[in-house]
């Protein structure tokens, strides 16, 4: 029971220790962390004339969705830089070509006056045409691209009345142009070509989709997603292109990149590894449209003549928002030995997928976000110089057994041997 | 009045250092790798959602842990639901490779009469070291995914709540040999495209003299040490018995 005991006091020795040393790493890793501006946020709000239905427990969408904004408003951070834009809100005519013009932007985007952005809610009036595209259009503008985040949160009760062009098509053009851009969408007790739309749009900008049925449900999510916008990613990945083959792909240091591929493209790129450097990389394609249900995600490291070296694979099938793997390499310590000379190795990163879509399948192709990483490589352990268990107790005290009598007999034999003489 | 000030300044700094048990509750979720939210283990974490969201967390594990998660997700009342829905939570590392679980209830399928839906995930032990062509869970940055795989498109965007717990139970500490250099924990920071190899001096040699060889301190050496020890008593008991037995008087 004694070993048990301090195999115990040891062990807690041991976890402790390897407390302190896990944590050192992921604070040393906190530091090199760039300054991220806050993100900015449009909330789009359909005022067309639809939203004088009054089915929400008997009142009409406007007046929920006029609430929900003020609650939103009051509870808003305050460092949220927050805007709002409405669409068909002035033009009360019959002309489409004009309605479908009509998108203003009533709070312009910046810290949040709550006076002001409640005053521009009030006066709204349910009025015209659902120009959703348009609108979106001149959200990404208002938000400008200042290198932050942005993210759009679409409100509406109906379906785009002005394609073309097709919101969400508009969508995915917009999210392709400069810093990511998100839309989530809201839908006010939606019928189905409305979810739809919403769905494609959201999913097109890697944005969620929520419907409300009461002004609770639409006061809680507007929430939840300034509550996530508020928190923004670390870092804001650089933009670069990978090419067709790996003589003239770019030379990537350590870092997050993005970047976009076709379905069935091959995307290279190319890192430099030093011998006592270990190479690891990581990608994450978004799944930005309608897909066929089964689909994969391929991350191949090559040698610069086309020698795979190791490779990364993941694939899945149903609802998913990004496909991802990884994968680390070194070279075996066996090759460094003899092949210390050259100061580092290229090695070629290629990204391709299996992806397949009926509807969709064009330009522009599917995100990718890539992350290279060099770290130091870790040594192959020897093998243990000491053992464990009871049965090595065991093996040791029967082998100091046979030891000990065979000693004891030759010590008698050489006794009685040497009295003989 | 010096003493009471630094005594009140003592309380104060120590205060947090003393009260580690009780982690706020977390509300909120990421809906990215990049944006996943830092969770710790015992932690409480209760978020609502909608039917339709990818919900990202992020934990730190080292060696000699075994973490397990469990979920609960009430879901919306069912008269507004139509069918089955798929739920499932993913593990994945810090290079964002899938992890296997070894135990629970993974991707659980929700009736339209069920009101929760109960998910749960444990990991394999996480290895001190493991080959870079290997996909064993290693120390680091783990990443959690909870989503709806399969539901009819009509129930997308209904509200439900996620309740998430995390408990990382230590196993065997010295199953394993080696040490990985650097633990898998994401690079965040914005890459750079470079002209040439990037020209940095390679680590100086070894110092000649190590003591590379000599294992660390660990309950293998006890054990050893205790073999030592029986051995040589059982080689002395040995011994004895080939003794001729003193004749009793």
């Amino acid at each position: 029971m004694i070993h048990s005991k301090l195999s115990k006091v040891a062990a807690i020795g041991l976890i402790a220790a390897s407390a302190l040393l896990g944590a050192t790493p992921a604070r040393a890793d906190e530091v090199p962390e760039t300054e991220t501006d806050p993100p900015r946020v449009e909330l789009v709000l359909d005022v067309s004339g639809s939203m004088r239905a009054a089915d929400i427990d008997g009142a009409t969408r406007m007046d929920v969705a006029k609430q929900a904004f003020n609650d939103v408003v009051d509870a808003l951070p305050e460092t949220t830089q927050l805007g709002i834009r409405v669409l068909g809100a002035t033009y009360g005519g019959k002309n489409k070509r004009t309605g479908c013009r009509d998108t203003q932007q009533i709070v312009p985007v910046g810290p949040v006056n709550r006076v002001a952005a409640k005053n521009a809610i009030a006066s709204l009036q349910p009025t015209g045409f659902t120009p959703i595209g348009l609108a979106l259009r001149g959200a990404a503008t208002d938000l400008g691209d200042t290198g932050s985040v942005r993210r759009i949160v679409l409100i509406t009760d109906g379906e785009d009345t002005c394609t073309p062009p097709d919101p969400c098509e508009v969508a995915r053009e917009l999210a392709a142009q400069g810093t990511s851009l998100v839309v989530d969408t809201l839908g006010l007790t939606p019928d189905e070509k409305t979810r739809k739309q919403l769905v494609c749009i959201s999913t097109a900008t890697g944005g969620t989709y929520a419907s409300a049925k009461s002004e609770e449900e639409l006061t809680d999510r507007i929430k939840q997603l300034v509550d996530r916008a508020a928190l923004p990613p670390p870092v804001t990945p650089a933009v670069v292109a990978g090419t067709e083959d790996c003589e003239g792909a770019p030379l990537l240091a350590a870092g997050v990149y993005t970047d976009r591929e076709l379905i069935g493209q091959h995307r290279f790129y190319r890192v430099a590894v030093r011998p006592d450097q270990e190479l690891r990389a990581s990608v994450s394609i978004s799944l930005d449209r309608p897909l066929n249900r089964d689909y994969g995600v391929l991350l191949k490291a090559a040698a610069p003549d086309g020698r795979e070296l190791v490779r990364g694979v993941d694939a899945g099938s149903g609802r998913a928002d990004v496909l991802s793997t990884g994968l680390r390499w070194s070279l075996p310590s066996s090759d460094s030995d003899s092949d210390s000379g050259a100061a580092s190795n290229d090695v070629c990163l290629i990204v391709s997928n299996s992806f397949a879509s009926a509807t969709a399948a064009g330009a522009p192709g599917m995100p990718v976000e890539l992350t290279v990483g060099l770290v130091d490589a870790s040594d192959t352990p020897d093998a243990p110089g000491l053992g464990r268990g009871w049965l090595l107790l065991l093996v040791l005290a029967a082998a100091g057994l046979v030891a000990g009598v065979l000693t004891g007999w030759l010590t008698r034999w050489w006794v009685a041997k040497w009295r003989e003489n | 009045m010096p003493i009471p000030l630094t005594a009140t300044a003592l309380t104060t700094a120590l205060l947090p250092l003393l009260t580690p048990l009780a982690p706020a509750e977390i509300s909120t979720a990421g809906t990215s790798f990049l944006t996943a939210v830092t969770i710790s283990p015992d932690q409480p974490v209760q978020v609502s959602a909608v039917t339709g969201d990818h919900l990202y967390w992020s934990f730190p594990a080292g060696a000699a842990q075994r973490p397990e998660l469990a979920l609960t997700v009430d879901l919306p009342p069912s008269a507004d639901r139509t069918g089955d829905q798929s739920w499932t939570v993913e593990v994945f590392d810090g290079l964002r490779r899938r992890q296997a679980c070894v135990a629970g209830a993974q991707s659980p399928v929700a009736t339209t009469t069920d009101t929760r839906v109960t998910l749960g995930c444990r990991l394999r032990q996480i290895r001190s070291w493991a080959e870079p062509w290997d996909g064993d869970p290693l120390p680091g940055t783990y990443y959690i995914r909870l989503s709806t795989t399969e539901l009819p498109e009509k129930d997308l965007g209904l509200p439900v709540e996620v309740a998430l717990t995390l408990t990382t139970p230590t196993g065997d500490t010295n199953a394993d040999q080696g040490v990985l250099a650097a633990p898998l924990v994401p690079e965040n920071h914005p890459g750079k495209i470079l002209t040439s190899p990037a020209v940095t001096p390679s680590a100086e040699p070894e110092p000649a003299l190590s003591a590379d060889w000599l294992p660390d301190f660990s309950a293998r050496w006890i054990w050893t040490a205790a073999g030592g020890v029986l051995a040589a008593l059982t080689g002395l008991l040995g011994f004895s018995w080939t003794r001729r037995r003193p004749q009793s008087p």
